[in-house]
């Protein structure tokens, strides 16, 4: 029968965590997770890094052994997708026209890459940097050849990737719409601190850029800006965010706009149905209650649990910690808390010597950092956010006291 | 390959064999140590792969870099002979150790 007492839709890093954290706490019943990608669940931050750079090969990014799923008792479908869901019947309908029946449903679906809609946009050579598929047909290509790759979009993937793209000899155009890269995620000193350092690497990095289209007769050969000048390119990336795949639950009711939204026990609006990762909207203690979506592997892992566990019988709210990471040439960039809505910042330490930090206040509140080659910052600056500590802006700044000696918790 | 004992969280102790191209990390988990995280995937930007070394040679007990030592110090659960798993790169020294995985968080 095509029934499980759990189904996990998306088998990522929040549906793998959900299945093993499931087992972990005890859960007995079927289980099964479906994954539209045809591998077993495997790590996605080393596609834009160490992958897509050959420096470790894709056995090594199994989230487990994918013999694990089976001996755990978790049954993979892989190669199909969910297209509609009932949840009167709590029933799922499969892009290979079956259906699947569920007792709770865990959304995990994650997202597809934004694509752009100019012209040329469906040119062959032109990748998105989100699964292994992805990485392999852009890796072949490099191998057969192709040195001027323009990325289009300079959030984290865009950077990763065009960082990689360097050290394997390409000559890399990155294009930006905003006046900033990490305009979206970071204040403008990390923005500039990680323009600099890709332009010092050869990177032909543009803010503020308009780019027309793309150019090619079948297979793309150029990139066309807005002011008529067209960059040699023999392959793209387009590195410009995500869309959540959400549809079918949208469709069947659940709420949401972006993403899907949750509670704080990552339910949503639809009965039994959980959302967790990139997905899932939730108003977020750390984002001062702002409904957002936080795509790291620390939310989908830490969602996942939380899903899990509840399922076990030990509902608890969602609170953990949000932290995350990017690698970029020999800088190793380690972010903890989150800073939506902040209002000043701090930069602690000098950028020239490539390890600093900035620091992001709200209303006087630490509440994040971002901490280049700076991991002693980033731990002992956790602790600040975790407290909601006040220091003073000068305190902050002196990078002869540790963050930690700070006088840390505000009273109440 | 070597082998190595290892003590999982909940006491059982089993010996594995782990190949000498990888990292304590991924022996760890090729081996079905599913409470370990390791969130990062090895690449030193969390501490959700620590373990302690019972038994073996005295440098593998001490944090293989400042970044590896920073990280340690975040866990509540520190030990004179804490490691992050996926900086001890497996060689012949690490024949015979015995690791226990440490408490999350």
């Amino acid at each position: 029968m095509n029934y499980s007492d759990v189904v996990i839709v998306g088998a990522g890093h929040a549906g793998a965590q959900a299945a093993i954290a499931l087992r972990q706490n005890g859960f007995t019943g079927t289980l099964t997770m479906i994954g539209r990608e045809p591998e077993p669940p495997y790590e996605r931050p080393p596609l834009s890094k160490e992958y897509l750079a050959r420096e470790k090969s894709f056995e090594r990014l199994y989230i487990r052994p994918p013999a694990f799923w089976g001996e755990k008792g978790v049954d993979l479908k892989l190669g199909v997708e969910v297209t509609a869901v009932d949840p009167a019947v709590k029933a799922l309908t499969l892009s290979d026209h079956t259906t699947f029946t569920y007792g709770k449903l865990i959304w995990a679906a994650g997202g597809d890459p934004r694509r752009l809609s100019c012209p040329g946009a469906d040119l062959a050579g032109i990748h998105a940097v989100r699964t292994r598929a992805d990485c392999d047909q852009l890796m072949g290509e490099i191998e057969g050849g192709v040195k001027n790759i323009v990325v289009v979009g300079g959030g984290y993937i865009g950077l990763e990737a065009a960082a990689v793209l360097i050290k394997l000899g390409c000559k890399v155009t990155l294009l930006e719409a905003l006046p900033r890269v990490l305009a979206r995620v970071a204040g403008p000193e990390l923005s500039a601190f990680y323009e600099k350092e890709h332009r010092d690497h050869g990177v032909d990095l543009r803010t503020g850029v308009a780019m027309e289209g793309f150019v090619g007769e079948g297979r793309i050969t150029g990139v066309k800006m807005a002011d008529g000048e067209v960059i040699r390119a023999d392959a793209a990336i387009v590195g410009i965010g995500i869309v959540p795949a959400v549809a079918p639950l949208v469709a069947a009711g659940a709420a949401g706009g972006d993403g899907v939204d949750v509670d704080e026990f990552c339910r949503t609006s639809l009965p039994d149905v959980y959302a967790v990762g990139d997905c899932a909207a939730y108003a977020c203690g750390f984002a001062g209650g702002a409904v957002t979506r936080v795509e790291s592997v620390q939310n989908a892992n830490d969602q996942a649990t939380c899903v899990a566990k509840a399922i076990c019988g030990d509902e608890k709210s969602y609170l953990a910690f949000p932290w995350f990471w990017s690698n970029q040439y020999d800088l190793r960039l380690q972010t903890c808390g989150l800073n939506v809505g902040y209002d000043q910042t701090v930069v602690r330490g000098c950028p020239a010597n490539r390890s600093f930090s900035v620091v992001y206040l709200k209303g006087g509140k630490v509440v994040a950092l971002d901490c280049v080659n700076a991991t002693k910052d980033y731990v002992q600056g956790r602790k600040l956010v975790e407290a909601g500590a006040t220091p003073s802006l000068e305190q902050l700044a002196d990078v002869e006291v540790p963050l930690k000696e700070r006088p840390a918790v505000r009273p109440g | 390959m070597i082998g190595i004992e290892v003590i999982a969280r909940d006491g059982s102790q089993r010996r594995i064999e782990a190949a000498e191209s990888l990292n304590l990390m991924e022996a760890l988990r090729a081996n079905g140590f599913d409470e370990l995280l390791a969130l990062c995937g090895g690449c030193c930007s969390c501490a959700t792969c620590h373990v302690y070394v019972e038994e073996g040679a005295a440098e593998l007990q001490q944090a293989g870099s400042e970044d590896e030592n920073d990280l340690l110090d975040s866990s509540d659960y520190r030990g004179a002979n804490s490691r992050l798993s996926c900086q001890v790169m497996l060689g012949a020294e690490c024949a015979g150790m015995i690791i226990r995985i440490a408490p999350e968080g």
